[in-house]
């Protein structure tokens, strides 16, 4: 077994009175994909929210470990999270920057480096060599993430012109520009047609075996989900029911029952 | 920004969408916003308070609401129906329009060199009389205030209203430190560029974090309270008389004065030629020229730079931006700082051309003239800039014009916004190319 | 102490003024999540049509000063209104879904054309109007005495039947109903068939008459109005709108009165010059301390 990437201790989340998530811990390994999933306002996306710092938690730690420092992310501001952790995440509803080149959005998601590379702008305005070399090395990575998604050619123009299956990956490739260390991705399935499909399992098998990056996915799709993770946490009403190897929780009693049986009203997606 | 649009969800929008066909249709729709004129007309139109010797009275001019509503009546029709000549979805793309709507980088490209050799020859040419050199002066101030609020409105997407609080800084910031402090134009005007950039920070710092219709109010209050300031603060501003003999900036030494002052040469002496009031309008106007460009530099570079494309980024989405790392708050900071700090420099520029300042050249009214300009350039675009600094400066010209100027701002700006918000000059180039080469289609 | 007093009571009748006109910023925010930069001018133009319907009635001789009063507040009412109605059709509702500056650009577009307008067709000095509603009641007797003016009095009770009024509209009208509606959600209230564009323009239409009779009452309290009169007020009522909780109508209502309250004082106190930068400075702490107001809810962010 790989090493501990992220542990989630007793995490909760409270809107008013009504408990998103309760009590949650859970655990995800480093170079492992790592689904949640769970009906329809189980949590899941507030889970995400709270990782990647867009929601402060009620309660509980979330820990990252990275090259040997340990982060506690329920201390840290969303960018924080992102820069200095490396957690990097997608969006249910693609956020992309639309009026932007794809090459623009890859390099975008650089910045920090880049910053520190153009001395806050100074070498920069002046084209410094720094600067310069670190630019050519912004724009080739950008161009191994255009290559591996066989978009190449279309590198200038903008995103917002895209088919949405390329938006989904442009924006995990997007999110893998920022050197993470856990890539969390929320539903990156939905809407795709199978082709599409096929090619995603692709591109994350890859970002976990190359890359060797931890990556926690929350899908609906459960033959990506059976397909592709190594460990499922399964949620409903915001508790954990089932943590295991895929097969292990395809066979879980409590989460048949989740699933299929008894009748419940479900509460909107947050 | 047009790819933005298109990305929205066509949830509520659609409802004026498709151009109804059927004159009886139109001929209804024309009718009922007559109505509605009609009503709006009557009182503010139709009677006029009239003040003489302390009381007021009231007249009628009901043949004004007349011609009103029947222009309305007609203007509405003939809307209708000329967008019932066009093809759907193709509306604003009339003939006459074509070369805007085709405008991209080819026409930058062999635009800008024109137009810099243009504004070169400009004072050289016969035509250069001192009242054209100073209205030159008076675009290119715009052009530097339009190119800097570009920074914050275009590129960061964030609104400012109260721009000319930037530039007050700066002017009064020169104006202060010429002539209490003796320093010379190009000692003081990186200074009054920092103060500005500073008042912008500190601004910027407390409500950059906000929504951003809250920042647009804030700023909004900031210009009027910097006005207050001016006008108030007596002991360091001189108040509503403004402050005077702000020193004009010399070229290496040489002054351009009827009379040197002690220890310094005039311009005519050096040379040995009369002297002529033109010849320092002339200079300015060089000077003006010489400040815009670097700011077109200086901005165009920033674009590119890292600094720049997270403007940009941020405009486009802010949680994005948060999710790939990038502190909203400090990229926001720096787009306002340096907003400030352009804003500063044309105040600058604006105290020592003229030698005189007072509160009343630092009003609301500014500030909405240099939106009005970065709006109707097109938010980001600096062609689009200069197009429109020229078109609302030179407008106002015109007699008949200048009464209606703010009239035609306002109006204008709601009419860009409906109809072509992404600005008269809409082109967007990357900040950088994968295929530098290639020409996308 | 008497001082204090006499400053209490001008604080709280013009307090009533800046909530009148608050309340339309909360309305209109609360329905479309954006501030309405022209409803300060559209409070102007409410306060130009009072005057003209003031003496146009004196023209027309209704001397008797509660008819004069009611039916001026009607018809400017009335007609500010229509204003309301037209800020909206023209720059907000071709821009819905469009994108985010473009409502924000227009509206100050609107705010710059309105102000303008009013300057040219009516002149940029300033109008009198001669007091209509005089004397008052005197709470203590002396050289200093604390008096409430008959119009401070009429500013708070027309004040408190338009609050009661409004509250029952929200509470318990269809127009209420479908306003909370779209409030919530947009989109799913249109699904259900509330007419969105409908209500909106309701909302705008309520929000410019409540600013109208705002209108009226400064152009009564002061006597003297100019085209620039919206300008100030709306930072001010958009302040009160804040400090209130932006989107809550009692909040508006208070915030009004806190920034009434404030600005009496300030000026009966420190200095009257510097008595728009006090309320600026009530508006970025507010927005700093405590975004969400004394009774909004803090906005959880949609991710």
């Amino acid at each position: 077994m790989s090493d501990t990437l992220l542990e989630v201790v007793n995490l909760s989340m409270q809107f008013g009175g009504l408990a998103a998530v309760e009590n949650l811990s859970f655990t995800a390994f480093d170079r492992e994909i790592t689904a949640i999933i769970g009906p329809n306002g189980a949590g899941k996306t507030t889970v995400f929210n709270c990782l990647t710092g867009f929601y402060r938690p009620s309660g509980g730690s979330m820990i990252l470990h990275r090259a040997g420092r340990r982060f506690a992310l329920e201390a840290l501001p969303d960018h924080r999270i992102a820069r200095v952790a490396g957690v990097a995440r997608t969006f249910q509803n693609i956020r992309l920057f639309a009026g932007m080149t794809l090459l623009e959005n890859l390099v975008v998601a650089q910045h920090g480096e880049l910053m520190r590379a153009s001395m806050f702008s100074i070498a920069g305005l002046f084209g410094l060599s720094p600067y310069r070399r670190a630019e050519r090395a912004a724009v080739a990575k950008a161009r191994y993430w255009l290559e591996r998604l066989g978009l190449v050619d279309r590198a200038d123009i903008v995103a917002g012109a895209l088919p949405y299956g390329d938006r989904r990956r442009l924006e995990i490739a997007r999110a893998m520009c920022t050197g993470p260390a856990l890539l969390c991705l929320d539903e990156p399935a939905a809407g795709l047609n199978p082709n599409e499909s096929a090619q995603l399992n692709q591109l994350l098998r890859n970002i976990r075996d190359e890359h060797r990056t931890g990556v926690l996915l929350i899908e609906h799709d459960m033959k990506v989900v059976m397909g592709i993770s190594d460990h499922v946490v399964v949620l409903d009403h915001g508790q954990k029911i089932a943590d295991g190897t895929p097969a292990a929780v395809q066979a879980d009693a409590a989460v048949v029952r989740a699933y299929l049986g008894e009748p419940e009203p479900e509460e909107g997606e947050l | 920004m047009s790819a933005g649009t298109q990305a929205q969800p066509a949830s509520l929008a659609d409802h004026a969408a498709p151009p109804s066909l059927a004159l009886g249709v139109l001929v209804k729709e024309a009718f009922l916003t007559a109505v509605v004129a009609l009503v709006l007309a009557i009182p503010l139109v139709g009677f006029r308070i009239v003040e003489s010797n302390g009381t007021s009275g009231l007249t009628t001019r009901f043949w004004w609401v007349a011609v009103g509503v029947g222009a309305v009546f007609v203007g509405r029709l003939a809307l209708g129906l000329w967008r019932r000549g066009l093809p759907a979805r193709a509306t604003g793309r009339a003939s006459w329009l074509a070369p805007l709507v085709r405008y991209g980088p080819r026409h930058a490209r062999i635009i800008a060199p024109i137009g810099i050799a243009a504004a070169l020859a400009l004072p050289l040419l016969p035509i250069a009389t001192r009242s054209v050199v100073e209205l030159g002066i008076g675009v290119l101030t715009y052009i530097m205030l339009g190119w800097g609020l570009n920074v914050v409105v275009g590129l960061a997407g964030l609104l400012d209203l109260g721009y000319v609080a930037f530039y007050a800084v700066g002017a009064y910031s020169f104006a202060i430190l010429a002539h209490d402090f003796g320093l010379t134009f190009w000692e003081c005007l990186p200074l009054s560029g920092l103060l500005a950039a500073a008042a912008g920070v500190l601004l910027g710092f407390p409500v950059l974090r906000l929504r951003g219709d809250y920042l647009a109010i804030v700023t909004l209050g900031f210009g009027e309270i910097i006005h207050i300031l001016l006008l108030n603060w007596t002991s360091l501003t001189q108040g509503p008389n403004g402050i005077g003999d702000i020193p004009h900036p010399g070229l290496f030494g040489l002054v351009f004065e009827r009379r040197a002052p002690p220890g310094f040469t005039t311009f005519h002496d050096f040379l040995g030629i009369d002297f002529n009031p033109l010849h320092r309008a002339i200079f300015l106007y060089y000077v003006a020229l010489l400040l815009a460009l670097i700011v077109n530099l200086f901005t165009l570079r920033l674009r590119r730079l890292p600094i720049g494309r997270a403007w940009e980024a941020l405009r486009e989405d802010e949680i994005a931006c948060r999710a790939l790392g990038i502190n909203p708050t400090n990229v926001k900071l720096s787009a306002f700082g340096i907003g400030a700090m352009l804003g500063g420099f044309a105040g600058a520029f604006f105290a020592t051309r003229l030698g005189f300042i007072s509160p009343e050249s630092f009003t609301f009214t500014e500030s909405a003239t240099i939106l009005a300009i970065v709006v109707l350039g097109g938010m980001g675009s600096q062609t689009g800039v200069v197009l429109a600094a020229v078109l609302l400066v030179l407008l106002p010209e015109l007699r008949f014009f200048a009464e209606f100027r703010m009239l035609f701002f306002g109006a204008a700006m709601v009419i860009i916004m409906v109809w072509r918000p992404q600005g008269l000059l809409a082109h967007r180039e990357p900040s950088l190319r994968l295929h530098p080469g290639r020409r996308q289609p | 102490m008497n001082y204090l007093l006499q400053q209490l009571v001008n604080g709280i009748a013009l307090g009533a003024i800046y909530g009148l006109i608050a309340i339309g910023y909360t309305m209109v925010y609360g329905i479309i999540g954006m501030i309405n930069f022209a409803h300060g001018e559209i409070y102007m133009i409410g306060a130009f049509i009072s005057l003209i319907a003031f003496m146009a009635l004196g023209l027309a001789g209704i001397s008797y000063v509660p008819l004069a009063l009611l039916m001026v507040l009607l018809i400017a009412m009335v007609f500010t209104a229509a204003y309301g109605w037209a800020v909206e059709r023209i720059a907000y509702r071709p821009l819905r879904g469009s994108f985010r500056l473009a409502p924000l650009i227009s509206a100050i577009g609107m705010s710059i054309f309105l102000q303008n307008y009013v300057q040219l067709l009516q002149g940029a000095r300033v109008k009198t109007l001669q007091p209509v509603v005089q004397g008052g009641i005197a709470l203590t007797t002396g050289a200093f005495g604390v008096e409430v003016s008959y119009l401070q009095l009429f500013i708070v009770a027309l004040t408190v039947v338009l609050m009661a009024v409004f509250t029952y509209v929200i509470a318990a009208t269809p127009l209420g109903r479908a306003q909370r509606a779209v409030q919530q959600d947009a989109i799913m209230a249109a699904l259900l068939g509330v007419d969105v564009d409908r209500t909106i323009s309701l909302t705008f239409l309520l929000g410019a008459s409540l600013a109208a009779v705002a209108g009226m009452m400064v152009l009564l309290y002061y006597g003297v109005i100019d085209f620039f009169i919206g300008f100030s007020a709306g930072i001010k009522a958009f302040t009160a709108a804040v400090l209130g909780g932006i989107g809550s109508l009692p909040g508006a209502m208070l915030g009004g009165l806190l920034i009434g309250l404030i600005e009496a004082l300030w000026s009966g106190y420190a200095s009257v010059e510097y008595k728009d930068v006090m309320v600026f400075l009530v508006l970025v702490l507010v927005l700093v301390l405590r975004p969400s107001g004394l009774f909004g809810r803090p906005e959880v962010e949609k991710v």
